[in-house]
């Protein structure tokens, strides 16, 4: 089945099976391995895309779902650099292994969205759909918290 | 894993999908969230020939009170039911809503898919027998009401009809003086909950004069624990009346010993969570 998914702002026409997860979709056709696949039950959130901006597990979705609709992977969050997220996760060192992070900097993203100023408490509280077996999750709400003070601050002025 | 091949349907209107549903009947599932059917699908327990996607379908998300009752569309995802100004009149529903799975399941997750699944594990059924709620499921000839009583038969069963789809799940308003609550033992969110217990209480001249109780995860299906809710009918409120009606609803549940707790262990997580959650609703009550 021949479907359109808008792909980190550029469309792209695949053709798959309707029982291709949209994980397997983003991962196979379209080459953008950085969603990943962590546990195959739905429980990890280390293939959380953002569907029309919304966070979803991409495993738990069939890829033929998403036809005619927006998807944002990691590889979509800096416009050829880093977004502030990324460089919060950066700084911050919100990661060691990398496995969950594509998945913790969208969601981080999309609650910014939501709630530019967010506490620990409502930090934690987005992310509980998504597991991190390195950090402890101390630096990824950091992160996240730095990112949405990044973000507050007036754009800073070209250095001389 | 993959889930096996399907044919996949995405009707743009209720009377397509449920032209399809009569058409394929046994051999079709409709997918709303999918965030049960597809970690089902995946692990193969779970292999419908046909899926009818219904997410495109408009005029089923919404949430209005209306001749005495709330009517809560079947395609109202988790997230928004949290979020919605007018739940905030049904506690039950309030507090059980954000505790559904993961946030992130949430923003797909439907209370129609959840209680057509029948998970005894599933909160929402809990929520609504302790509400007196009943369900619509539509065929392409008519619809009918159903009690959600008569509705959750067993394990992942239900009275649906091949051909019928839940579409609107109703719930009474309640009158003044009332309140409720929902408690959830978790390992971790997202995990399936060791105990949940839904709480009702309608208050009557300073007495009890009705009370729902629904408990999640203690029996083949969500159980509604009606010894419990007799003893509290006409009763006091106070601690007497909330440790009788924990030992009646503990005694009525039927739960098994896993990774999650004894069955013992989960007895007595029952009798607390109905003691507190009737606290918690009367002082609401008389709030």
């Amino acid at each position: 089945m021949e479907v359109t998914i808008t792909v980190n702002g550029a469309a792209q026409t695949v053709d798959v099976e309707p029982r291709e997860l949209l994980v397997h979709v983003i991962r196979e056709e379209l080459g953008l391995t950085g969603t990943h696949i962590g546990c195959d039950t739905t429980s990890c959130g280390a293939c959380t895309v953002l569907l029309d901006g919304t966070p979803v597990k991409s495993c738990t979705v069939f890829g033929v779902q998403a036809d005619g609709r927006s998807i944002t992977t990691v590889e979509g969050l800096g416009a050829g650099g880093l977004s502030p997220m990324q460089e919060a996760f950066k700084q911050e060192h919100g990661l060691q292994c990398g496995f969950c992070t594509p998945g913790m900097m969208l969601v981080g993203t999309a609650l910014l969205e939501q709630n530019p100023d967010p506490t620990d408490d409502e930090v934690r509280w987005a992310i509980s759909g998504n597991i991190c077996r390195c950090t402890g999750y101390i630096n990824i709400v950091a992160a996240i918290r730095a990112a949405a003070a990044a973000q507050s601050q007036p754009p800073a002025a070209a250095s001389a | 894993m993959l889930p096996s091949a399907f044919e996949y349907h995405r009707p743009s209107t209720l009377e397509e999908a449920l032209a399809l549903l009569a058409e394929h009947g046994e051999d079709a599932k409709v997918l709303a969230g999918g965030q049960s059917l597809i970690p089902l699908m995946k692990l193969r327990f779970a292999a419908p020939e046909h899926l009818v996607d219904v997410n495109r379908i408009e005029g089923l998300d919404g949430i209005e009170e209306r001749d005495g009752s709330l009517r809560i569309g079947a395609l109202v995802r988790h997230n928004h039911l949290a979020a919605s100004d007018v739940i905030a009149k049904y506690p039950t529903i309030a507090a059980a809503a954000p505790q559904i799975a993961d946030p992130i399941v949430r923003n797909l997750g439907t209370i129609g898919g959840s209680l057509s699944h029948a998970d005894p594990a599933g909160d929402l059924g809990s929520v609504m027998l302790a509400l007196g709620a009943s369900v619509i499921l539509r065929k392409a000839g008519g619809e009918r009401e159903v009690p959600i009583g008569e509705f959750l038969l067993d394990t992942f069963q239900t009275s649906i009809q091949p051909d019928e789809m839940l579409t609107e799940i109703r719930v009474p308003t309640p009158s003044a003086g009332s309140g409720g609550t929902y408690l959830k033992m978790e390992r971790k969110v997202g995990d399936f909950a060791t105990v949940g217990a839904a709480i009702f209480v309608q208050m009557a001249n300073g007495t009890i004069g009705s009370a729902g109780i629904g408990l999640t995860s203690v029996g083949l299906k969500n159980l509604k624990a009606t010894t419990a809710e007799a003893a509290l009918a006409g009763a006091t409120p106070g601690d007497d009346a909330f440790a009788e009606a924990g030992r009646l609803a503990a005694e009525a549940a039927e739960p098994v010993t896993d990774v999650r707790g004894s069955e013992a262990y989960k007895r007595h997580v029952v009798d607390v969570y109905v003691r507190r959650g009737l606290a918690r609703a009367v002082e609401m009550a008389r709030g």
